[in-house]
């Protein structure tokens, strides 16, 4: 066994639920690695697993290229961080944090200095002797990390650690968790609904829906190049258009026909052949709104529309654009200079714009994915049962 | 304190809680007043009142009840009291403990099941209940002929009329006392942090020890109280099951009043068992009540 933490085709089933179905995932050592999917998608069940809490029906867990699917929970070298703390009321802050070198039978001395160390890290020295009920919620939440770090995990487990938190304290929590994880330099196993925090903290991401990873891969890459339409959808906004590879062209790109458009040409990764029908998936993003038809060469798609809203979002204005039988999301930067232009308004004739590269092709083939087309985008997440 | 920004909380101004604690109170302090502690004064002034000739109460006042607690007999009947009764409440809690930890976590379905098993003696008459035992321990009853049988007790033991049998059965009449408060606490728990303890590396028995006991201590605490007192009181359970080798104070107090018609003297016994067992109480209320207040949350952030 190569990596250094692995799941090995690993299910688990509740009667019909299959709340984790064949899944294979490697982590590398230190790697912050994080499992982003809609609740109900089976991130808190293979988190059990490692942590000892599950026994998978089928497949093997390895840690350290020991196999520890069948080790008691007390016995593996992970440690939790529960979504609700799980702090224990009737012991102070020092003493939840002492609680596990206690039961490792470490020198008195030993625990007390380190002890110390994590309450500095945390920053929470002056209220070691409260009790958990007597700290907000950030406090409680680094007590947590604080009396799980200091087993010295081989690996961090992180089961929606900062949803319970305002946004606020959330977004400082987020900087302190990156802070952390690069001073000590464990594993983190991160488990989220939350793409804004899986794409900010994460080196690699796995995307999970019912049970099954959808894609493994840098935030990048999976924002990037989704790899289905879940993905495409479920991270970041995204526009849908169906068509059909009409033909292949200089290899790389091909032409697709969408009704009611002029040809597309879109990057073709995945040599898909003439005939089969896709998706193509573009972000709100990378679209570019004109006033005047732009004359642009052949790897760029031009099409005519017409506004129907008008958002203003403080870092950029969102559009919604109708174009055929579609409605568009498009966004724009804003730049000085556009405030001495003409601003575009509701019901104004546009043409947007986009470039080969910046189109996903998908194969069409999924009942989920026709289900996505009749979902605008901004809806795709809930629609998908994110909470 | 740091310098940290503050987090948003809802710390508001409480209301006067002195004078809302007093108002809300005050009814149940003016029945406790007229119906504990008048009485219990009472009964404390009647034994220092000397004994009429008619079995009644004299007139003046008189410390001779109280120079004959020094009866000779007395020390072994009120260390035995002490002794049932705090072996009863042991027993009742290590028994109590394990069974509402195992009510709490029954799927509901069972639970609702588990918990009438517990209630359904009480279903039937207290007196009843001792009787049935009575029988079931009789020299010709059926558990003697059983044991006897499987050679487990010789045939000339006697099961009842000990201090063995006040036990059982004061054990029997008292565990579902110990058992709701305890279970109530228990389902009350959070069982995630037996969790979180076996997650940092507890076997199963330090965190049920560890974790979970702490955690319903205060139903533990109910537990006691609720065992410990009605048991030192007993003599209904002594006076059927255990005969004269077995007595406890309460019997010896049923027989001034009953028998002897020495209404001072049983006040005397009565005052010294009141006290036995407010002593205790006032102990674990001040101990509970010590912990139970948190200080006020000064900080948030
Ligand atoms: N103990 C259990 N018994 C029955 N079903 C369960 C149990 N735990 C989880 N499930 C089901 O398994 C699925 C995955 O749950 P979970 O792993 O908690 O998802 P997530 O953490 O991604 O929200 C859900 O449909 C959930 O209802
Ligand atoms: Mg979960």
């Amino acid at each position: 066994m190569g990596e250094f933490l692995e799941f090995d085709n690993v299910s688990r089933h509740y009667g019909d639920i299959r709340a984790v179905d064949g899944v294979s995932l490697a982590v590398r050592k230190g790697e912050f690695f994080s499992l982003l999917g809609p609740s109900g998608c089976g991130k808190t069940t293979l988190l059990r697993m490692l942590a000892g809490f599950e026994t998978p029906d089928a497949g093997r867990v390895f840690l350290d290229g020991k196999d520890i699917t069948a080790q008691p929970a007390n016995e593996r070298k992970v440690n939790t961080i529960f979504q609700s703390y799980a702090l224990f009321p009737h012991l102070s802050v020092w003493d939840n944090i002492a609680f596990g070198p206690r039961i490792a039978k470490r020198p008195r001395k030993e625990i007390a200095e380190d002890v110390e160390k994590m309450l500095k890290l945390i920053q929470l020295s002056d209220q070691a002797w409260k009790k958990p009920d007597q700290l907000s919620g950030g406090q409680k939440q680094r007590v947590a990390i604080a009396r799980a770090l200091i087993n010295k995990p081989q690996v961090l487990l992180l089961d929606e650690p900062l949803a319970a938190l305002d946004l606020k304290l959330r977004q400082r929590m987020l900087i302190e968790l990156d802070l952390i994880h690069d001073q000590v330099g464990i594993t983190f196993l991160y488990v989220t609904h939350d793409q804004g925090e899986a794409m900010s903290l994460s080196d690699r991401i796995a995307v999970m829906d019912h049970g099954k990873i959808e894609q493994i891969g840098t935030p990048a890459e999976i924002y990037e190049a989704p790899r289905s339409s879940f993905v495409a959808a479920f991270i970041g906004d995204t526009n849908f258009f169906e068509g059909e590879v009409d033909e292949i062209i200089e290899g790389e790109y091909s032409r697709l026909e969408i009704e009611g458009f002029p040809p597309v040409v879109c990057f073709n990764d995945k040599q898909l052949v003439d005939g089969v029908p896709v998706f193509i998936s573009i972000r709100p993003e990378k679209f570019r709104i004109w006033r005047e038809k732009p004359d642009l060469d052949w790897k760029h798609t031009v099409v005519k529309g017409t506004v129907e809203d008008v958002i203003y979002l403080g870092h950029s204005t969102k559009y919604w654009v109708r174009v055929q039988d579609y409605r568009i999301a498009v966004h724009r930067q804003h730049h000085r200079f556009l405030l001495d232009e003409k601003p575009i308004r509701w019901h104004d004739d546009v043409w947007l714009s986009w470039h080969a590269d910046d189109g996903f092709m998908l194969e069409r083939y999924r009942e989920a994915d026709e289900q996505l087309m009749e979902t605008p985008p901004e809806k795709v997440g809930e629609a998908q049962g994110r909470t | 304190m740091s310098g940290r920004p503050r987090a948003p909380s809802g710390t508001e101004a409480a209301p006067p809680a002195g004078r809302v604690e007093w108002m809300v109170s005050l009814p149940s302090l003016v029945w406790l007043t007229v119906l504990f502690v008048v009485p219990t004064l009472i009964v404390f002034a009647i034994a220092f009142k000397p004994v009429s000739s008619y079995g009644g109460i004299g007139a003046g006042w008189t410390l001779e009840t109280m120079r004959s607690l020094a009866n000779p007999n007395y020390p072994a009947i009120i260390w035995r009291t002490l002794w049932l009764s705090a072996v009863t409440m042991a027993l009742c809690i290590v028994l109590a403990v394990p069974a509402g930890y195992c009510i709490a976590r029954a799927a509901p379905r069972w639970r609702r099941l588990l918990l009438l098993l517990v209630i359904v003696p009480f279903w039937t008459s207290f007196l009843i209940r001792i009787f049935a035992w009575k029988v079931l321990l009789h020299p010709e009853g059926p558990l003697k002929r059983v044991l006897v049988a499987l050679h487990l007790v010789d045939p000339a033991t006697t099961l009842l009329y000990n201090a063995g049998s006040v036990l059982l059965v004061m054990v029997y009449t008292f565990l579902p006392f110990a058992i709701l408060p305890i279970y109530a606490a228990a389902e009350k728990f959070d069982f995630r942090l037996v969790e979180a303890a076996r997650d940092l590396g507890a076997s199963s028995l330090r965190a049920f020890w560890s974790v979970f006991l702490p955690g319903i201590r205060r139903g533990v605490m109910t537990a006691i109280l609720v065992v410990f007192i009605p048991a030192l009181g007993s003599y209904v359970i002594p006076d059927v099951v255990g005969g004269p080798n077995a007595e406890m104070i309460g019997n010896k107090i049923a027989q001034r009043t009953f028998v002897d018609r020495n209404l001072p003297h049983a006040s005397a016994l009565s005052t010294f068992l009141t006290l036995a067992v407010l002593a205790p109480m006032i102990a674990a209320l001040g101990l509970q009540g010590r912990k139970g207040r948190q200080p006020i949350i000064e900080e948030a952030g």
